[in-house]
């Protein structure tokens, strides 16, 4: 092979570079995580040295576990996910299969109409919004964000799902038609198995946005009972801005799942992105 | 004679999706645009045309908040364009290199801030680069640049670009990838092909890949165009709602939520907040429209 390409000072040099993006990338949350596990004296004699025996504390974990409901704020913000996940694969998988398989009038134009809202953020449209779910008494409850991700999400899920279902045989579905299968079950049973990896990548996209989001949750649901760990964290850390081993135990505990889905799901999400999904 | 039959099934896929899109969606976007022609005289609602904008582009109070917070909106979007675009395509560069070892190791590891919260990332930014913790001061110290520490985020002239710098730190995953994705479906022969007229390396990258990947530089300038101009979380976990110091951080999503939410002895105005809601709105639209239909169709794409 050539030479060029396989030049040792090279490859030192691209380690060198990709080595020290690497570090960067990571010393922040590095140095949050190691300081929440210390002593207040210690976080601010040493803040870069790990926790040893003599600096170990989990003062500020003990705070947050105290003066905190993180586990409320995780359950709603595990329960609003999941549930704008569910209605958004379920009802974009049931839009994208009737644009891709059948042939009816305004078929185009149904999809261009559902395409708008890939480049239109739905923030623009907040006041409406929350003047709606005041109307509607959804105000502080979970569904107001549900249904907020779910209409946010079904754009870009419908338009990529269909994609991929029209690469799904047709042999495949008219023998089903033949076989006296209903256009319900052939949905069901033949094309949604077929297009589960699409369905996963769908999933992964609209995951992470949704539990990190902040504005909705600021808007729709602030009060207590309703509060995502997003949300929760935030103000959490708002009220305790001097206690610093409570707010470095916050972010922690902040950070803690989302590293966890994201070690679950990173080949899902990457594999996701690489694919062309988005293009 | 016979009827057309219906086809129920097809209405029965499609009404539960379009059903929550329009009401949840597409009817709150048109019915805010239509909130900011109305305001709220003696408790009640009613029609003042174009009022709205008027104040908001001309009054001496509302526009010099508005002109000050689209033009730092501006700064904040060409940091994104002059820094985390050019850097994701270096970064892509180096690791869509062939027989690079640990790859796909780098490529997790970088993309790890892109999936945290703008709350994590603005808090665990401010402790590090705050003066009273010091570990930003204290290392730059172990390279002698101590007298280059300032308090970023406090200091007027420089937040909004620290603020940018730390939103580039966290989003740079998401052109890496898309560019990784783009690099990696460009044929080997084509760069063999490169090879043999003697066009390797950083040649090779300039003439050969660079020309091929402009489309998805398109779609990751479009992309990262919305996204700063709805941008709001960031701004708001680091400096809260007022964008200190002195609004010196406010861009279009802060200033938006202030007013229509209110804070400290504003009241809120939802009318007004629609208000920038449409500017918002057109501002975003006419990037939109300029991509599709100025670069995209421009844009010379390449059989591959």
């Amino acid at each position: 092979m050539n030479s060029a390409r396989s030049n040792p000072i090279n490859a030192a040099l691209m380690h060198g570079a990709l080595i020290l993006y690497t570090l960067i990338a990571l010393f922040p949350v590095f140095v949050i995580l190691i300081n929440s596990f210390k002593s207040r004296k210690k976080i601010f004699r040493e803040p870069l040295a790990l926790p040893d025996a003599e600096s170990f504390s989990l003062v500020g974990y003990q705070t947050v576990m105290k003066q905190g409901d993180f586990f409320l704020y995780f359950q709603n913000s595990f329960i609003v996910t999941v549930g704008s996940l569910t209605l958004i694969l379920l009802l974009g998988a049931m839009a994208a299969f009737a644009l891709s398989e059948y042939r009816f009038r305004g078929n185009m134009l149904m999809g261009l109409y559902l395409a708008l809202g890939i480049m239109i953020p739905i923030r623009i449209g907040t006041v409406a919004i929350l003047e709606m779910m005041v109307a509607t008494g959804l105000v502080n409850t979970l569904w107001a964000l549900i249904l907020v991700y779910t209409a946010q999400g079904l754009p870009l899920a419908v338009f990529i799902l269909s994609e991929f279902m029209r690469q799904v045989s047709d042999d495949l579905k008219n023998a089903g038609r033949i076989d006296g299968l209903s256009e319900y079950a052939i949905f069901f049973k033949l094309v949604l198995p077929l297009v589960r990896p699409a369905m996963a990548t769908v999933a992964v996209f609209n995951m992470i946005p949704i539990w990190n989001d902040l504005w909705f949750p600021l808007i729709l649901a602030p009060a207590e009972e309703t509060k995502t760990l997003t949300l929760g964290s935030q103000v959490f850390i708002g009220q305790f801005v001097t206690d610093w081993n409570a707010v470095l135990s916050a972010l922690s505990m902040a950070i803690l799942p989302v590293l966890i889905l994201y070690v679950i799901f990173s080949r899902q999400l990457i594999r996701g992105i690489t694919s062309g999904a988005v293009k | 004679m016979q009827l057309p039959r219906v086809r129920w099934h097809i209405a029965v896929f499609l009404t539960p999706a379009v059903l929550i899109y329009s009401t949840v969606m597409i009817f709150p976007l048109f019915n805010t645009l239509r909130l900011a022609l109305y305001a709220k005289v003696d408790q009640e609602r009613v029609f003042v045309g174009l009022e709205n904008f008027r104040t908001l582009f001309f009054d001496p109070i509302w526009s010099e908040q508005f002109w000050n917070a689209l033009g730092n909106n501006f700064w904040f979007f060409l940091i994104h364009m002059l820094v985390q675009n050019p850097v994701g395509i270096a970064l892509a560069a180096l690791l869509s290199h062939p027989r690079l070892r640990f790859a796909a190791l780098y490529r997790s590891a970088i993309f790890i801030p892109t999936v945290l919260s703008f709350v994590i990332v603005g808090f665990a930014w401010k402790l590090i680069l705050s003066p009273i913790w010091g570990i930003a001061p204290s290392m730059l110290d172990a390279v002698g640049l101590k007298s280059l520490f300032a308090p970023w985020l406090g200091k007027e002239e420089y937040a909004l670009t620290t603020l940018a710098m730390i939103s580039v730190w966290q989003f740079v995953g998401i052109p890496m990838m898309l560019i990784y994705a783009a690099l990696l479906s460009i044929p080997e022969e084509i760069l063999e092909a490169g090879e043999i007229d003697g066009v390797t390396g950083l040649a090779a990258f300039w003439k050969i890949k660079l020309p091929l990947i402009l489309p998805s530089i398109g779609i990751i300038s479009i992309l990262t165009f919305v996204g700063n101009f709805n941008a709001f979380d960031l701004i708001y976990a680091a400096q809260g709602a007022l964008a200190g110091p002195d609004f010196s951080t406010d861009i279009l999503g802060t200033f938006m939520y202030r007013t229509f939410f209110g804070f400290q002895l504003q009241l809120g105005d939802p009318h007004m907040g629609s208000a920038i809601a449409g500017a918002m709105f057109a501002i975003i639209l006419v990037g939109v429209c300029l991509y599709l239909f100025g670069i995209q169709t421009r844009m010379r794409r390449y059989q591959l």
